[in-house]
């Protein structure tokens, strides 16, 4: 079958790593963990890209399924994470996660 | 050799050792009765086959020995369990298990009040398998396996009141002691391979025999004298004695059995066991004569000066071994076993009437502290009058027969040995009737009242006094004799007379002192001056051995191994461990610095140089 208007390869590849440093600017740098909580997100996504880029150029189906399991995992994560946010936000009327540190000491 | 009959001599160990076993692990649960007959019975019953076998034996002319199995075989050195009955051992037997079963008859009696019944009498048990083993072992190896088995029963039975401090020291004070003698006999063991490459005493004996002169001076001197410094501690003779004379800590029936009639008379047996070997080496011999009249003096001087009933035994007895010595020295082996057997009777009656006496008084054992007990525990104190004149050696009595077999054997071998030992002879008559007049004459000094002891403790003393009466009459020497080379035995009536006349003097002085003229001891003491404090301080042996082994030993642990290996080494090995730990520790604590972005990093960081390395070398393949 003729690749008509095929995207190279490493476009996708740069677009994903794109999107993970910006992920991991995002939760390194921000204190707001919502947006903490978006950067993973962004993370897992931006693997997810370069899973399926994988995929379509090796031919195997493989990193689509890997891409289902990280879906399901994140979308838990996101159930949990969202929760322990809300409680968080109800006990101390605060999302920054450097007044969240009760464990530490 | 005539067919040998099956007596299956093992018996004869086994029944000790399978009362030992039932009370020391059920007899916790067991009842006072049911413990003491398993311990009765089991002595008895080895006293019965040791007896049911003499008499199948008849006359023993030759050693009857019974192969049991190879304990050890390395090279050419073969070790068996082998068991053997010989006219020596023969009476060592008897001895052993005919006095040790009216000890263990009285010791029911005595120990009625006292805490770990079931304890005492396994230990007691032990002590008479390991003893047995002893007496009928056919090699050295195995004789010293009773050899050390005694002595760690006897450790243990001094210890028995273990929560005194006392009895606890004088519990290793006699088991370190004893490591000194037996680090000496192992010496002798080891010797015996190298030199014989045999241990089994027929075949010892018979190459010692064999060995020309010129060859064997240097050997089997050097044998025997490891033999006797093992003897020495085994049998308390200087310079070893200081433990007996400590182990009365122990309950009295434990030193009545153990520390008077049979453990340590196993270093005269052993003596006398391997006179092949001392035979040959007169130097030895020597030796051994002036270290038992050496012992015998000085025991017998310290034996006047002591106030415990039980101490002034203890030091007959170190002396009365002292004699036995003397007697192996100068060649009478004969009269030294004689001797073992009557002193045996005599002493162990001494032991026991003395246990009775503090059985009376409630655990008084001071002899300034008694007096006047004639009326009150007649039996105690007729049975104890009839000890102490044995002891004295006054004719008939048992002590009169071997001790002037001993005096003349002596003589015979040089007249100043014969001096000497007369003297003590009469040194002990004095010492023995002081502690009785003491005890039983005078006025009642005490507090508590006296009661005469039940019949299960009088009838052993009443059986013991009669063997002390008559025991002299027993054919010991004769039976001993074929074993031995024919040893002149003049019958020298003013050598006899001398030594009675001595024991009668030393009994008037006790008497003269002590009766007539009661509280002139002490004046007497005083015009003695230093030569009394001398005696009455032990000639500060103890102390000599403090300051010269105890307290060096002491320092030196505390110096170089404590100050120096322990808390150098140790300790500061430990410290080290500890600060490199903590520094470490606090270095590794920054990287958990609780700040979720910092581990963001770290990972980070970490999946860079992951990738980086990767790159660098081209990737996964």
């Amino acid at each position: 079958m003729p690749q008509l208007n095929a995207v190279p390869m490493s476009w996708y590849l740069i677009l994903s790593a794109i999107l993970f440093s910006l992920g991991v600017a995002g939760f390194l740098f921000r204190r707001n963990i919502i947006t903490v909580f978006m950067s993973i997100e962004l993370m897992l996504n931006a693997v997810n890209l370069s899973f399926v880029a994988f995929s379509q150029h090796l031919r195997q189906v493989d990193g689509q399924i890997f891409t289902f399991f990280v879906m399901v995992v994140a979308a838990a994560e996101a159930a949990v994470g969202l929760a322990i946010i809300l409680t968080v936000f109800k006990n101390r009327q605060t999302l920054s996660i450097d007044e969240v540190s009760s464990l530490k000491n | 050799m005539p067919n040998q009959p099956d007596l299956q001599l093992w018996l004869i160990l086994f029944f000790p050792l399978l009362g030992a076993l039932i009370n020391g692990t059920i007899g916790r649960r067991l009842s006072k009765g049911l413990i003491s007959t398993i311990a009765i019975g089991s002595v008895a019953l080895s006293f019965l086959w040791v007896a049911r076998a003499l008499s199948e034996l008849g006359q023993l002319e030759t050693p009857h020995i019974e192969r049991y199995f190879t304990w050890i075989s390395s090279g050419d050195l073969k070790i068996g369990f082998d068991l053997s009955i010989d006219r020596l051992s023969s009476i060592m037997l008897l001895v052993v298990t005919g006095v040790g079963t009216l000890i263990h008859v009285y010791a029911v009696g005595y120990m009625d009040h006292e805490e770990g019944f079931w304890r005492f009498f396994s230990y007691l048990n032990l002590f008479m398998f390991f003893m047995l083993i002893l007496v009928l072992a056919q090699n050295f190896l195995l004789l010293f396996v009773g050899w050390e088995g005694v002595g760690l029963c006897s450790y243990l039975l001094i210890g028995f009141y273990f929560l005194e401090k006392y009895a606890g020291d004088a519990a290793k004070k006699a088991f370190i002691v004893n490591r000194v003698g037996d680090f000496g006999f192992s010496l002798a063991v080891l010797l015996m391979v190298v030199h014989f490459g045999s241990l089994d005493m027929t075949q010892v004996f018979a190459a010692a025999k064999k060995m020309p002169l010129e060859e064997s001076g240097g050997v089997l001197t050097a044998i025997a004298l490891l033999l006797v410094v093992g003897a020495c501690g085994k049998s308390a003779q200087v310079p070893l004695y200081v433990w007996l004379p400590d182990a009365m800590a122990g309950p009295t029936p434990v030193s009545a059995l153990i520390h008077a009639a049979t453990m340590v008379t196993a270093g005269v047996y052993v003596v006398a066991r391997s006179s092949e070997v001392f035979l040959k080496a007169p130097v030895a011999m020597d030796v051994v004569a002036v270290i038992g009249l050496v012992t015998a003096v000085v025991a017998a001087l310290i034996g006047t000066a002591q106030n415990d009933i039980k101490k002034v035994f203890a030091y007959s007895t170190v002396s009365q071994l002292g004699f036995m010595f003397l007697g192996l020295g100068v060649g009478a082996f004969s009269a030294g076993i004689f001797h073992v057997v009557t002193h045996a009777f005599f002493k162990a009656l001494l032991f026991l009437g003395a246990g009775s006496v503090i059985h009376a008084l409630h655990g008084e054992q001071d002899l300034s502290n008694m007096g006047g007990l004639r009326s009150k525990i007649p039996i105690t104190y007729w049975t104890l009058m009839i000890g102490a004149v044995a002891i004295a050696g006054v004719w008939p009595f048992a002590g009169f027969h071997s001790k002037d077999a001993i005096l003349l054997a002596a003589h015979a071998h040089s007249p100043w040995m014969y001096w000497v030992g007369v003297v003590t002879a009469g040194l002990t008559a004095f010492y023995v009737f002081r502690a009785i007049f003491l005890c039983f004459f005078g006025t009642y000094r005490g507090k508590a009242h006296p009661h005469e002891s039940p019949a299960i403790m009088y009838m052993p003393l009443v059986i013991l006094s009669l063997l002390s009466v008559a025991g002299g009459y027993l054919p010991v020497m004769e039976w001993l004799a074929p074993l031995y080379p024919a040893h002149e035995q003049p019958h020298d009536m003013t050598l006899i007379l001398i030594s009675v006349a001595f024991a009668f003097a030393g009994i008037f002085m006790a008497y003269y002192v002590y009766i007539l003229n009661p509280g002139s001891a002490d004046g007497y003491a005083k015009s003695l001056g230093g030569v009394y404090r001398a005696i009455a301080g032990k000639f500060f042996v103890d102390e000599a051995y403090d300051a010269a082994i105890v307290h060096p030993l002491e320092q030196g642990s505390r110096t170089v191994l404590m100050n120096g290996f322990e808390e150098v080494i140790v300790e500061g090995g430990v410290n080290a461990t500890v600060a490199v730990t903590r520094w470490g520790g606090g270095f590794l604590r920054l990287l958990q610095a609780g700040n979720i972005r910092s581990y963001a990093v770290y990972i980070l960081l970490g999946a860079v140089i992951f990738l980086g390395v990767m790159a660098t070398n081209g990737g996964a393949r």
